[in-house]
């Protein structure tokens, strides 16, 4: 299930749901995304997460599709917040559910990759009288590279 | 065509979407771009380095070879940052 909103969500209440009545889950993986109040030695006030509305939900939709096809999951749930954050608000949440951990804790871990390198957002940062659009980072095109050859 | 710009590339192409009708012998997002950079400085800018611009055609990613034709929404991006 994939949703993209401006509001928060509560992390307990959208694990509660996605398990409720269900007896086949074994093991829940979650992974939230917090803002921080500095960026390298920069510090932030706000944020805003700008997206491409349609392109968004349907390449979250390919990413959740394509971990479905690599884990037994059960039931997965990605969340992204668009428009302005503040330090410590929640940005993203990603919660995978399988019988058993590996699959849900590998399954996470792929998602959030996939996400941070092909998900349509971006961050602008905030702070010291500046706004600044946030450069992608080396180390998450490395993270993502990984799981080509699994 | 439609094109769509986020992020700084839509800042430096100073707007975020427009129609556009792409002469007939551009092929590819390469082609595109070429054409785009001949419209003016703001196009220039928003292209000046290819390596760090994204694209989609109809809303899945592709590259500088990716073909246009029949396309109907082209955007153009830097890496993306969410997460």
């Amino acid at each position: 299930m994939i949703r993209v909103q401006a509001e928060d969500f509560d992390v307990g209440a959208e694990v509660a749901a996605l398990t409720r009545g269900r007896t086949d889950i074994g093991a829940v993986v979650t992974f939230s995304g917090l803002v921080r109040d500095v960026s390298g030695d920069q510090a932030v006030t706000s944020m805003q997460l700008e997206h491409y509305p349609g392109m968004t939900e349907k390449e979250l939709a390919r990413i959740e599709a394509e971990a479905h096809a690599r884990w037994p999951l059960q039931a997965t749930l990605i969340v992204h917040r668009v428009g302005e954050l503040k330090p410590g608000d929640n940005i993203v949440l990603v919660v995978t559910a399988s019988a058993h951990r590996e699959a849900a804790f590998e399954a996470a871990t792929f998602l959030m990759d996939y996400l941070k390198t092909r998900a349509p957002f971006w961050k602008r940062e905030e702070g010291q009288g500046e706004a600044r659009w946030v450069d992608a980072r080396e180390n998450d095109g490395k993270a993502a590279a990984r799981w080509k050859h699994r | 065509m439609k094109l769509l710009y986020f992020a700084w590339v839509k800042q430096k192409a100073g707007t975020a979407e427009e129609d556009v009708v792409p002469p007939a012998d551009i092929r590819d997002v390469n082609g595109l771009i070429t054409w785009l950079k001949t419209r003016g400085d703001r196009y220039e800018a928003a292209f000046a380095d290819l390596d760090i611009i994204r694209c989609a055609v109809d809303q899945e990613h592709g590259d500088l070879n990716t073909p246009i034709a029949g396309a109907m929404e082209i955007a153009f991006f830097p890496p993306v940052t969410g997460g």
